[in-house]
């Protein structure tokens, strides 16, 4: 299991490689990936702010949960702060379990807990001004459903 | 104790933290303490339902114990992911 909280960009194709190399009777790798999206049409930065030792705690309790609850041989999570523009990576994660049908539901389970339970938030920039990103109704109803 | 404010929470407020001496029993109590400061306190926690709230880096609810709490954090919903 490994979970990173940090500013710089990270390598997709590197950390999956290096995810997949890692396991063993693993038949299954399926990886998320988060994008700047520029939903406005003028977003120049993506300012993600964090609350640094309860995000990692967080993260390390959600990827926890998803270990035990679908049987998942690894973990990863990576998740950036700070200042982003559009189109870059804002996080990912990649779970590994013996078959495909545990390894799509954990990376579900994880973004469903990401969304609403890791301390993150977003704040966006744009041509007109800045806007803090607010939670979806349907974010916390997504928890429900596990 | 230290209050830490995120986000929104912060910008109202102007700061990240403040040290706090407190004998609050509950998050509700430190809550009242914290609106009657000042205007810009009482703006940040006009609607505690736009508030989650975390002791000692746990989510928790506003009625929570703060016996032997070191830290109380007051952030909007996250939005991770």
């Amino acid at each position: 299991m490994e979970i990173r909280v940090q500013s710089d960009p990270f390598d997709l194709g590197q950390e999956t490689n290096s995810f997949a190399a890692r396991q063993t009777g693993m038949g299954a790798i399926v990886t998320f990936t988060g994008v700047v999206r520029d939903v406005a049409s003028g977003l120049t930065t993506m300012e993600i702010e964090h609350y640094p030792g309860m995000t990692e705690a967080a993260l390390t309790k959600i990827a926890q949960e998803a270990m035990t609850r679908f049987a998942l041989g690894d973990v990863l999570i990576i998740h950036r702060h700070g200042a982003l523009a559009p189109d870059d990576l804002i996080m990912m994660v990649a779970t590994a379990a013996p078959h495909r049908a545990s390894a799509f539901e954990a990376a579900d389970f994880l973004m469903d807990y990401l969304k609403s339970r890791a301390p993150f938030w977003k704040k966006e920039i744009t041509r007109d001004g800045t806007d803090w990103v607010a939670a979806k109704d349907e974010d916390e109803t997504a928890l429900k459903r596990w | 104790m230290d209050v830490l404010y995120f986000a929104w929470v912060r910008e109202r407020i102007g700061r990240p933290k403040d040290v706090v001496d407190t004998q609050a029993a509950t998050v509700m109590d430190l809550v009242e303490e914290l609106r009657a400061r000042e205007v810009r306190y009482e703006a940040a926690f006009a609607d505690i339902s736009a508030l989650r709230v975390a002791v000692d880096q746990e989510l928790t609810d506003f009625d929570a114990p703060l016996k032997d709490a070191r830290e109380v954090a007051f952030f909007p919903p996250m939005t991770g992911g």
